[in-house]
């Protein structure tokens, strides 16, 4: 992974410094709170309902294990015990004190980590496929991309003011995007030209939150030398046309889509042939000096075959068996794999983890790997080099944590935003009603019946759970002052994205969760085999079955839906 | 007045001059883009004193880009702290347009935005009324390493030019 240098290492320093410094102004009243708090959001800090929220970077969601036990330190000695890894890869402390977060952000420095630009209306932690450089169906790996679009989008003087936040997605797997790169304000695929050439192929104007909107392409092909002078006039056209006088219209995708993409791509087109620079290309050399950062480890010879992990998918052992199948992956470097570890058991929130499972989380990345953590978009982490035969012992350690549920990628494996226990915008808890769906639905013989299925929560409709690209999407509103969840259905924020529709009136908080239900078995009944997916058979039948099922008569006599 | 420029704080001998003032007959002065737009020959026509124009930070350059060598100040409103327009059209004065006089941040002007304002090519600073100018001046070396070129293009990788 990458490894900061004496300027990396200055410029976090120099940053803890400089928030301490604009800590003591604040707190000697010499800058208002209106003043401090574009300061305080640059830093990931947020005011919440009960104390300050500190988000901390995780560049592209990978991290190391010691990152990891500073983290766990953070969590001890000036949280609650634990953190909370979210849909962006990164990790928030919910209960942190004003004069103290200078303090962790030295420790932070410590460890070449950081809060920069995790919230405000910056350009924010870069993301990527939680298994970049070890997806056997990459065609490159992304993770040197991110880092330097992760270094040149830090302080970047003249978008540090933007209309509203900035996310870049990168992905490199052909046909395939675990990224959501179609649900970003920029995304970005590594391709090859026609003639082989390595280059990107950019989408501009995705997002979610109040409206939510599928990107759309602005350029098939940017060689790659390009790339930071044509993120710089997307950038630039953004930052003089993008609406600031209504926050809700204020995210480049409401820019796009009320231009147009033709009109958009002119203007962009217009102003990169004016504004790019030789100076700004990337020479070979250069880039081959951050792909050298994330070179494959020295793997150990480990066998050569997928067999022993086919194998492991039959085991006697059923837990295990299905272990293997559901949360490890096949790795590019035969005899290895990527395995996720679920942050989704049965007690704790999702995405939740204390000081002591990540303590332990860090030793097993030392022990089976080569010391490295991945962070997912579905608040999961994963363990990406494995080797093949040692899957046992580490599942059992893994059992021990409490982060083995073999849930991953299951109806489960949900993703759910911290809702009205903390958020201050919520308009319904969304929290206790996930753990409610996780404890109904735990029998893992009925979730691998029901195959892929991603269920994703927001507690408002500013959409940090994502619930317009689930499959299954819950939304929380209010309703007299009542909380109410809307069910909407057909999301995915796959390759092949598509946002979710609601079929009807929403459902109190006592019928949501068999409402769901309904929808699961419904989808049962009709699907053609065991092998139709959710999202397949929804595509294939529309909504009509499922609005029968949900709104028909008898199901809700004594329940009316509101 | 006293504002920062080229960080050092001076006596500001320029004058602001609005739409509806005598315009003074000697001096520097600076008028709003509107009143340069409608009076441009009265004002190129006065004998001493150099012109500057203030300019709204939802208006595209085009409007003064031909006037440019006329002019020996630009400067860019801040309506609020908050709103980076008047940063990319600082950048864009200083790299497309080749413009080498002041450029000066006026309005919402604050310590915490004045390092990434310089790196954009402003040059002179009149703060927000009643904050410190003494302390503001601390905030150009608060952060010393700088990843990307702004005015002076560099691609990140050759970029540790300024740190030290
Ligand atoms: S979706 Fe709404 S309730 Fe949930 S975290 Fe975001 S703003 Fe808060």
């Amino acid at each position: 992974m990458y490894r900061y240098d004496d300027d990396d290492k200055r410029l976090v320093r120099e940053r803890a410094e400089q928030f301490r410094g604009q800590v003591e102004r604040r707190i000697a009243g010499e800058i208002t709170e209106e003043e401090f708090k574009p300061l305080r959001l640059q830093n990931g800090l947020y005011l919440q309902l009960h104390a300050y929220m500190l988000r901390i970077a995780i560049p592209y969601g990978l991290f190391s294990s010691g990152q990891m036990r500073q983290l766990a330190h953070i969590a001890r000695t000036w949280d609650r015990g634990y953190g909370h890894f979210t849909t962006r890869q990164n990790i928030q402390f919910n209960w942190s004190k004003l004069d103290e977060v200078p303090d962790i952000l030295d420790a932070l420095a410590e460890v070449e980590m950081h809060a920069i630009q995790t919230s405000g209306n910056c350009i924010r932690n870069i993301t990527t496929d939680h298994l970049g450089g070890v997806a056997r169906d990459e065609l490159e790996d992304p993770r040197p991309w991110c880092e330097l679009t992760r270094q040149w989008s830090t302080f970047h003087p003249e978008f540090a003011h933007l209309p509203r936040k900035f996310k870049i997605a990168f992905t490199a797997t052909p046909g395939l995007d675990r990224a959501a790169i179609k649900l970003h304000d920029i995304g970005v695929r590594l391709v090859q030209s026609a003639d082989g050439d390595p280059g990107f192929e950019i989408w501009v104007g995705g997002g979610m939150g109040r409206t939510p909107i599928i990107g759309a392409c602005i350029r098939e092909f940017l060689p790659r030398r390009h790339l930071l002078s044509y993120l710089e006039a997307i950038l630039r056209v953004y930052n003089l046309n993008g609406r600031r006088d209504n926050i809700f219209r204020a995210r480049i995708k409401i820019l796009v889509s009320s231009l147009g993409i033709e009109r958009f791509r002119e203007l962009v087109e217009e102003e990169w042939a004016a504004s790019r620079e030789d100076a700004m290309e990337f020479r070979d050399d250069e880039i081959a000096r951050m792909q050298s950062f994330f070179a494959p480890p020295a793997y150990p010879a480990a066998g050569s075959s997928d067999e022993l992990l086919l194998s492991y998918r039959q085991a006697e052992d059923l837990e295990f068996a299905r272990f293997a199948r559901n949360n490890v992956v096949l790795h590019k470097q035969p005899g290895y794999s990527a395995v996720v570890l679920s942050l989704k058991s049965f007690d704790a929130p999702a995405g939740d983890l204390s000081d002591t499972q990540m303590d332990s989380i860090a030793n097993l990345a030392d022990r089976f790997g080569f010391g490295e953590i991945r962070a997912t978009h579905n608040q999961d982490l994963v363990l990406p080099d494995v080797r093949t035969s040692d899957l046992p012992e580490l599942w059992r350690e893994l059992q021990t944590l409490d982060v083995a549920t073999a849930n991953a990628g299951r109806l489960t494996d949900l993703i759910c935003c911290p809702g009205l226990d903390f958020c201050n915008l919520a308009n319904a808890r969304s929290l206790p009603l996930a753990q409610e769906i996780r404890q109904r639905f735990d029998d893992l013989d009925y979730l691998d019946d029901l195959g892929p299925l991603s269920l994703k929560i927001s507690g408002c409709i500013n959409a940090c759970g994502h619930h317009h690209v689930g499959n299954i999407g819950i939304l929380g509103i209010d309703k007299k002052g009542e909380e109410f969840y809307q069910l909407m259905l057909g999301g995915s924020a796959d390759d092949d994205a598509s946002l979710g529709r609601v079929l009807g009136p929403a459902f109190s908080r006592d019928v949501i969760v068999g409402a769901v239900d309904r929808v699961l078995q419904t989808y049962l009944g009709l699907r053609e085999s065991d092998d139709e997916t959710f999202i397949e058979a929804y595509r294939r039948v529309g909504e009509a079955p499922f609005r029968d099922a949900l709104y028909g008569q008898v199901l809700y006599a004594n329940h009316p839906p509101a | 007045m006293r504002i920062i420029r080229q960080r050092e704080i001076v006596d500001d001998g320029w004058v602001h001059v609005a739409t509806d003032e005598a315009l003074p007959s000697s001096g520097d002065v600076i008028v709003p883009l509107a009143r340069w737009q409608s009076e441009r020959e009265e004002l190129l026509a006065r004998t001493t004193g150099r012109l500057g124009v203030r300019l709204p930070n939802d208006r595209p350059l085009a409007e003064i880009a031909a006037d440019l060598p006329r002019l020996a100040l630009v400067a860019i409103e801040f309506p609020k702290y908050r709103d980076g327009r008047g940063m990319s059209l600082a950048r864009l004065l200083r790299q497309r347009h080749g413009f080498r006089g002041e450029i000066r941040a006026v309005g919402n002007v604050l310590r915490d935005q004045m390092a990434y304002l310089e790196r954009c090519g402003f040059d002179a600073y009149e703060l927000t009324p009643g904050k410190s100018l003494e302390s503001a001046l601390l905030a150009f070396d608060e952060i010393a390493v700088t990843y990307q070129g702004a005015i002076e293009p560099r691609s990140v990788s050759r970029l540790r030019g300024s740190a030290g």
